[in-house]
Order: structure tokens, then sequence, then C-alpha cells
């Protein structure tokens, strides 16, 4: 019977977890008495814990195949079929702008910051959606155009004291050109190999940031950046916060509203097609090299206008707020919400940045639950949360004419 | 005389020390429906390869002369670039994108015909504007003409087997070719979806002006609808002709039994 295989298999993983966790679970070295405690009540959980939470995986993976087995299509997800509802849109789109209206004004100040940093990952999550979620090139570099966009305003304020509202669309530019620029080598390169190459890059940009001290300050990193201004005028600590949070909502807005355009166009199509098959693509007329580049300097923008909003936000930027952490973070926002879907990323966002700020005792284990998050998301929803769907268009067969549906 | 629209000479693709193409010539004639036979590994895939611009052939000529048009050379051309001169093809093993409609897959040939760039998308001026619905009646359109109207939304990948070749036909036809490369269109499909290809092969070339290679294994198919067809076998042409003659040819026979052929 499949229940007694069941039983048997999570025993054997148990035992399995028994030996390998006991180094670390069982054995203590007590270096007062200079000891060994060995710990067996230790073994006897993480046992008893592997043995259920093997059953509870089980269960779920055989409740989705079975789902899966059932309808393939029509899975059109939940968000988006109330989305399409014309009677439900309104209201969903109201009560949402109204809390994000209302919520720096409801919040305590440290609420609005970190809704701040979680809008910039929806940003950034936007933007590398475009590189990895449609156009399928795994770019593990992405963190280096935020530091361009960071340092740009950074430095920028600094020797020339251009303001923020210069410098947001100047780094735009400069993160497309950056992104062309590294583009340009690196994108003759497929899957693991661009992979490693822009982790490379991504590292490159880095290192020089910490250590060209007459450009960049080195890792002492640079201090005291200017908040925005509102046409000339600062506000107070409290009322900055607000003022950025709006800033960045209203980019937030603006990133939304591009990027479905794009994702709706010739060259999100394209993009689509390449990641899809990359000869078929070629065979269909696409040019491979271009769309290519023009995805990776598109993310790239977004990129970089985020660093511009970090930098105004934080004060204070050094290298070490631009590692590969960060590339591996944004990469996971993309990857969990759902790879080439605009409403999976921005939830993605909102979760992986917004939970470990609020569940205290998990930021410790950021990573490690990041870690476990990917792999139960791709052996249960390997879409993503939310997985992507394509524009609906319906036809009058008479006149040809078409009437266009969109999804967001 | 009128030159022939695809005119390839000497042609010969060496994959390390394998002879996929040896020396192998070939001209389409404007409104021909030819075919390409051989046994499987003859070199049939690998030629419309080098046509195309996926492989770059290591010896030979590639010309065309489109309709209207002067003769131009292919070799070297990316593959891009042989689709915007008017060469379309399908695939044998079929090559769909999975992740978009059956309506998307087919804009995507619309692709290389369409002109507004990143800019646009982003401001969708009234010409983009215009252009995008253009480009999805048309392809709208090509659906109805080769009888995938209804499955216009669906994801290409839940479509059946015969529509799914019948939609890789469609997306060829998307980027307004002269020139139609099949390869092995039947593969898979059953009597019935067979003879529907037939009749959409001749329709092709009758109403939509096009010139149309074909490689094929049903050999009642090929029989049926070519003018003219050339065959290969190990990388070398080994005869042409008319159906009647072609089935007459002893060295065809021969290949085609899979007899030790003398030259080994
Ligand atoms: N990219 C390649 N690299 C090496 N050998 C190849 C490649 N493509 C095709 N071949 C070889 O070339 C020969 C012809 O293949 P193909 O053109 O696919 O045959 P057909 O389509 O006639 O069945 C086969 O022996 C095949 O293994
Ligand atoms: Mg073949």
């Amino acid at each position: 019977m499949a229940i007694k295989n069941q039983i048997k298999q999570s025993l054997i993983i148990a035992f399995w977890f028994m030996i390998l966790t006991f180094p670390i679970m069982v054995i203590k070295v007590n270096t007062i008495q200079n000891t060994i405690d060995f710990r067996w009540a230790n073994l006897l959980w993480v046992g008893i814990v592997t043995f259920f939470a093997s059953m509870v995986w089980n269960y779920f993976l055989r409740r989705n195949e079975a789902q899966k087995k059932k309808e393939i299509d029509d899975d059109i997800p939940l968000i988006h079929r109330l989305l399409q509802n014309d009677r439900f849109r309104r209201p969903f789109l109201g009560v949402v702008a109204a809390f994000f209206l209302a919520y720096p004004f409801v919040f305590p100040m440290y609420h609005t910051s970190i809704m701040i940093s979680a809008l910039v990952y929806v940003m950034l999550g936007l933007g590398l959606n475009i590189v990895v979620g449609l156009a399928g090139l795994l770019d593990l570099g992405y963190v280096a155009f935020y530091a361009v966009g960071a340092y740009a305003y950074a430095l920028l304020n600094l020797h020339f004291g251009l303001s923020f509202w210069v410098v947001l669309p100047m780094s735009a530019l400069l993160g497309t050109l950056f992104g062309v620029m590294l583009g340009y080598p690196v994108l003759r390169l497929r899957g693991d190999y661009l992979a490693i190459v822009t982790l490379g890059f991504g590292e490159i940009i880095r290192i020089v940031l910490e250590n060209w001290d007459t450009f960049s300050n080195g890792p002492r990193g640079i201090a005291d950046i200017p908040p925005p201004t509102f046409f000339g005028h600062y506000f107070d600590q409290h009322d900055t916060m607000i003022y950025i949070y709006f800033i960045v909502t209203g980019l937030v807005l603006m990133t939304i509203f591009f990027v479905n355009r794009l994702e709706n166009s010739k060259i999100g199509r394209a993009w689509i097609a390449l990641r899809d098959d990359e000869i078929a693509c070629q065979a269909m007329g696409i040019d491979k090299f271009k769309t290519k580049l023009t995805a990776f300097a598109l993310g790239a923008t977004w990129a970089a206008m985020g660093g511009v909003v970090f930098a105004a936000k934080t004060s204070y930027i050094n290298p070490m707020s631009f590692t590969i952490w960060e590339s591996i973070t944004i990469l996971c926002v993309v990857v969990i919400g759902g790879m080439g879907s605009a409403i999976g990323v921005i939830a993605g966002a909102l979760v992986l940045i917004l939970l470990p700020e609020y569940l205290r005792a998990v930021s410790e284990y950021r990573m490690l639950v990041f870690g476990a998050l990917q792999v139960i998301v791709m052996v249960f929803k390997p879409d993503g949360l939310i997985k992507s769907v394509r524009k609906v268009y319906t036809f009058n067969v008479q006149e040809k004419a078409i009437h266009e549906q969109t999804h967001t | 005389m009128n030159k022939p629209i695809l005119s390839v000479k000497n042609l010969t693709m060496n994959f390390g020390g394998l002879k996929a193409l040896d020396d192998v010539s070939i001209a389409i004639e404007k409104g021909q429906i030819a075919a390409l036979i051989g046994p499987n590994g003859a070199g049939k895939t690998t030629f419309f390869n080098c046509i195309t611009g996926i492989y770059e052939p290591t010896k030979g000529v590639v010309e065309i002369t489109p309709p209207g048009k002067n003769t131009q050379s292919l070799r070297g051309l990316k593959p891009n670039y042989v689709t915007e001169r008017g060469i379309a093809r399908t695939f044998q093993n079929i090559r769909l994108f999975h992740g978009m409609t059956v309506l998307e897959n087919v804009m995507i040939g619309r692709h290389c015909r369409l002109s507004s760039g990143i800019i646009k998308a982003m401001l969708q001026p009234p010409s983009q504007k215009n252009e995008e619905q253009k480009a999805v009646t048309d392809s709208y359109e090509i659906l109805e003409k080769i009888g995938l109207a209804k499955y216009v939304n669906d994801m290409a990948v839940n479509l059946p087997y015969g529509a799914q070749r019948r939609l890789e036909i469609a997306r060829a036809l998307a980027t307004d070719p002269f020139l139609l490369l099949l390869d092995e269109p039947a593969a898979g499909m059953n009597p019935q979806e067979t003879k529907e290809l037939d009749d959409l092969i001749l329709w092709l070339r009758d109403n939509e002006n096009l010139t149309i290679l074909l490689i094929e294994h049903d050999m009642k198919l090929v029989m049926s609808l070519s003018d003219w067809i050339h065959v290969v076998d190990y990388g070398k042409k080994i005869a042409e002709g008319t159906p009647e003659d072609i089935k007459a040819n002893s060295d065809v026979i021969k290949a085609y039994l899979g007899e030790d052929s003398d030259d080994a």
C-alpha cells in the first residue's frame, strides 16, 4: 500500500537526517569541564520533526500531481481572474490605492521606511524580471547596476551638487549605458556561462568601488547624501520619509506601466520567443543579439533608478550594500514571485522583503529561509507564487474588429 | 529564361570528419512544389540549416532571386536576415514558443515586418498602436486561412499534434516569405491530417504565390504533390526529376532499400 511506502520512506529520511545532524545537534563540547556532552533528546526531536515534515511534504507533492493531471491549461491564478472581472477590478484597485496612500500616515516612520525598501525591491524585481523572466538570461550581477545608480547620485551630488531629480533621469541613461557596455561582451554566452560571467562582472564593480579610494572613497563609503528636495525645499526627517515613500510608489507605478507595455509589444514578444527557443526565434527574423542586449540594458535602467532612491533614502552608501547576496535576493524575488509575471514579482518582493523585517527571529536566517522557500516553490509551484498569464485578444469575426483585454 | 528562385551550387558541410553534405547543387524554380527526399541522416535538415543561416556551409554558393528583385547571396547571413529576405521554414522537431499563445506565436512571425522600437512600445503613439493592431489582425487572418482560428488564445503547447505542425506553417507564413521550406511537415500526422496538409500545401502555392521546398518521408504525399524531386543519400545528391523519373530511378530504389552501394 502507498501509505506504508510513505511511512517507510519518511522513516529512512528521518534516520538519514539524524545521522547528518548528529555532529551539530547532539555532540557538544563542554569547554569548561573539558568533557563532551551527548544531547540524545535533540536526536529524538530531529527524527520526529523530519519524519512529520517528510510526510507533509509528500502529501502536498502527491496532491499537486493529482491536480496537475486534472487540468493543465485552466489554472489561471486567482488574482488574474479577479482582475479580469470588471466588477471586481475597480474596487480591488481602489482598495490597493487607498491602502498605499494611507500607509505612511497610518503607520509609524519605521514601517514607512521598511515599505520603501520593499518598493525599491519591487522596482528591482520588475527590472530583473525583464532580463531573467522574459528574456531568459540568468544575470547574477544585477546588483552592479543598482550600485551604478547609487554611486551616480552620491558622487554627482558630492562633486557637482546635482540634486536627486537631476540625477534620477541621468542614472536611468547611465544604467542603460552600463547595461550595453557590460552586456556587449558577455551576451554571446549562454545559460550557466552567462550566469558565471555576470556574477564576475557584478563582483568586479563592487571590488573597484571598494579599492578605488580616490573615486569612491573605498570601503568607508559616502555619507551625508541629501534626500530628495521638493522644488528646492527640504522636509524634516519624518516628512522626508513620507516624501520618499511617495516618490518610490510613483516610480513603481511607472515601472509597472512601462513594463506592462513592453511585455505586450513587439520587443516583449521577442524576449519571450528568445527565452523559449533561440533557434526558432532567429528563424522568425529576430536579431538574437540585439534582443538580448535590449533586455539587459532595460533591466539595468531600472536597477540604476532603484539605486538612486536607495542612496537618497539611506543617506549613506558603501560597497557592502552591493554584494552578490543582493543580486541573489533580487533573483529570489523574481523566481519565487513568478518568472515573467509582473504581479508575481510584486507579490514576491513584498513577501520576501517585508516578512524578514517583521519576523525578527527569521531575519538572521534570511538566506536559509529564501533557500528553503525557493525549494518549496520549485517543487510545488514551479511557475512561482503567481504565474504569468498572456494577453487575451477577442475577435469579432465578422468585422474583424478587435478588443483587447489586458490583465494588469 | 527566368533565373531559379533558389540556386544552391556545390554546397558542402563538414562536421569534423563527417561530410553531412557533399557538393550538392539544387535549383528551385518559381511556383514549384519541390521535394527533397532521402533516407534518415542523408543530410536533408542540414541542407535547410545551411540555406537558412543556422549553419555556415563549409563550401558552396547559396543564391536567391526573389520575384521582381536581383540575385543575392545568402552565404554567411545570420538566420534572421535570411528570413527578412523572404525565406521561411518550419522545423522537423516542432519548435513552437511554449510560453506564448497561438496568436502570439504567429505575431512573432510578423516581427521582422514591424518597425516600432522600444521607445514607441513604451509611449505607444498612434503609429505604434495601429501597427500593433494590424499585426494582430494580420496574424488572426493567417490563423483563419490555416484553420487554427479557434485556438487563437490557447497556449501553443496545448494544441493537438497536427495543429502544432500547422501552427509552425502559420508562423512561417507570417514572415511574408516567397519561399517556404517545410521540414517533414507530415511527420507524426494521421492519414486525415496528412490529407489536410496536402490540400494546405497546394492551396499555399496557388493562392499565396509561394514556392515550396519540402522534406518528407511520406512517399504518397511527395509523389502526389511535387513537381520536381531531389534525392540525397549520405550527403550526396543522387538524382533529380519528376515523380515518375524518381520512381523508376534505380539509384534511388537502391538507397531506399538500403542495399550496399558500390562506391563505398
Ligand atoms: N550540428 C551537427 N553536428 C554534427 N553532426 C551533425 C550536426 N547536424 C547534423 N549532423 C549529422 O549530419 C548528418 C545529416 O543529418 P540530418 O541533416 O539531420 O539528416 P536528415 O535530416 O536527412 O535525416 C547526420 O549524420 C547527423 O548526425
Ligand atoms: Mg531531418
